[in-house]
């Protein structure tokens, strides 16, 4: 059967890796590709590198990175960051990235999805979705790295987004995000119901138990977590244990 | 060994390229009928859209010369489907090498088809040393039905292609350059026939 997937997150500023508490205090974790490398032994079922600098301050990706992990690993990876255009994505692509993310540029600009789509096909085009709740206006998605609200609800950008040719949603919500008090279920759920392409929960996890929590109760394809796994706080191969003693379709 | 690697501009054709640095092998990455004619085995890689891949492929004249080939020959997810002979996607005529045809998931489950399943009925030397249940990476939204050909399936629910052979044309749906350890052993087992 197919399995759910256990992503760990790489954030990537100036080739090296780093992960921000709630998108800021900026920590160091080390080397991309050694990181990488040691993942996929470890039964990561895929990896995700962001280029966080990137959206904020203009930088153009990392394509020499992407090329240099790409030659290292043998399990598929994820990239975003900054991504603005068609030609942003083709290096990517050609540099051996599986799949790119786009979040801010798809804002901005929602005909992009369906341009990637066209061109490259629905399977790699991940629309990266940052979401915060608030008592006032609800769940919204938020632009540039969670600094700017928009006028979507996160549910309905997530189904135009997939009806544009997104092939998978990752969603992240701001208020989970550093907490480790596990992934924001209702907004996941809504989302996963609501759009027939893979959902990738991000953003809370701290505990064996969210993970299953997630995909038990928010109908979560993958979840994604970063510093839990690169201070070793959680081991892959024990939560993969963890999960299937709790019924959930893992690789092991 | 003249391992050559059709280029017609497929999206996954650098991670091809390095599964088989990994294996120690390196291989051509070419479009030119001659350079392909002469290998001694082809891989076909593949992401992304069938019709556009078509239009590659007979802006090269590669829709010509494909079917001519004799070696042994290794296509991979959509390189797969589009030795077949007709696609669901786009409604694209294929290369017709193999006589199936492609078709769209229609399903309750999620689609693509994303992530890590498992190969069953396991045949041909393609899968020497691997064992059934063996999990590698999918990612597509079509597929190829069970038929005469087929030489491992998965299920997503229903049973459907993993991969096929026909003459000396071997094809899988998943991602062998992507697919782990067990991946390496079926791009080692393929240049080895």
């Amino acid at each position: 059967m197919l399995t759910k997937r256990i992503v760990p997150c790489l954030d990537i500023k100036n080739g090296r890796c780093v992960k921000g508490v709630q998108f800021e205090n900026i920590r160091d974790a080390g080397d991309p590709v050694q990181l990488a490398k040691w993942y996929a032994e470890q039964g990561a079922d895929e990896l995700v590198f962001l280029d966080i600098t990137a959206t904020n301050e203009e930088r153009k990706t990392f394509a020499e990175l992407v090329r240099d992990i790409a030659r290292h690993i043998d399990i598929p990876f994820t990239v975003g960051g900054g991504i603005g255009a068609v030609a942003d994505v083709e290096v990517l692509l050609m540099a051996g990235a599986d799949k790119v993310s786009i979040n801010s540029a798809a804002i901005r600009n929602p005909q992009l999805v369906e341009d990637l789509a066209k061109r490259f096909g629905s399977q790699c085009v991940t629309v990266a979705v940052d979401t915060k709740f608030t008592e006032a206006i609800g769940w919204k998605v938020y632009a540039r790295a969670g600094t700017v609200e928009t006028e979507h609800a996160t549910v309905d950008w997530s189904q135009r987004v997939t009806d544009l040719g997104a092939g998978e949603i990752l969603l992240t919500s701001m208020n989970n995000d550093g907490t480790k008090a596990g992934f924001a279920l209702d907004i996941t759920g809504a989302v996963s119901n609501a759009v027939s392409v893979p959902v990738v929960a991000s953003g809370g996890a701290g505990t064996m138990q969210h993970f299953a929590d997630v995909f038990h109760q928010a109908n979560a394809d993958a979840a994604l977590a970063a510093s839990l796994f690169h201070f070793r706080e959680l081991e892959i191969p024990v939560l993969k244990q963890f999960l299937k003693g709790q019924d959930v379709d893992v690789r092991i | 060994m003249n391992l050559v690697i059709v280029d017609y501009k497929a999206g996954n054709v650098q991670s091809v390229m390095f599964a088989l640095e990994r294996l120690g092998i390196n291989g051509t990455l070419s479009s030119d009928f001659e350079t392909i004619k002469a290998a001694d085995k082809v891989i076909f890689p593949g992401v992304g859209e069938a019709s556009s891949a078509m239009a590659q492929l007979k802006a090269r004249n590669l829709d010509k010369l494909l079917p001519t080939l004799e070696q042994p020959f290794f296509g991979v997810c959509l390189g797969m489907q589009l030795l077949c002979q007709h696609s669901e996607e786009g409604d694209t005529d294929l290369l017709g090498i193999i006589p199936l045809q492609v078709m769209r998931f229609q399903t309750e489950l999620k689609v693509p088809h994303m992530g890590w399943n498992q190969l069953h009925h396991l045949q041909t030397p393609l899968f020497e040393g691997l064992k059934e249940e063996e999990f590698v990476y999918y990612v597509h939204s079509y597929y190829v039905p069970l038929s005469e050909h087929t030489i491992a399936q998965t299920s997503y629910p229903e049973p459907f292609s993993a991969a096929l052979q026909y003459k000396n044309f071997y094809a899988a749906q998943f991602h062998p350059e992507k697919s782990g350890p067990a991946g390496s052993q079926i791009l080692k087992n393929f240049l080895a026939l």
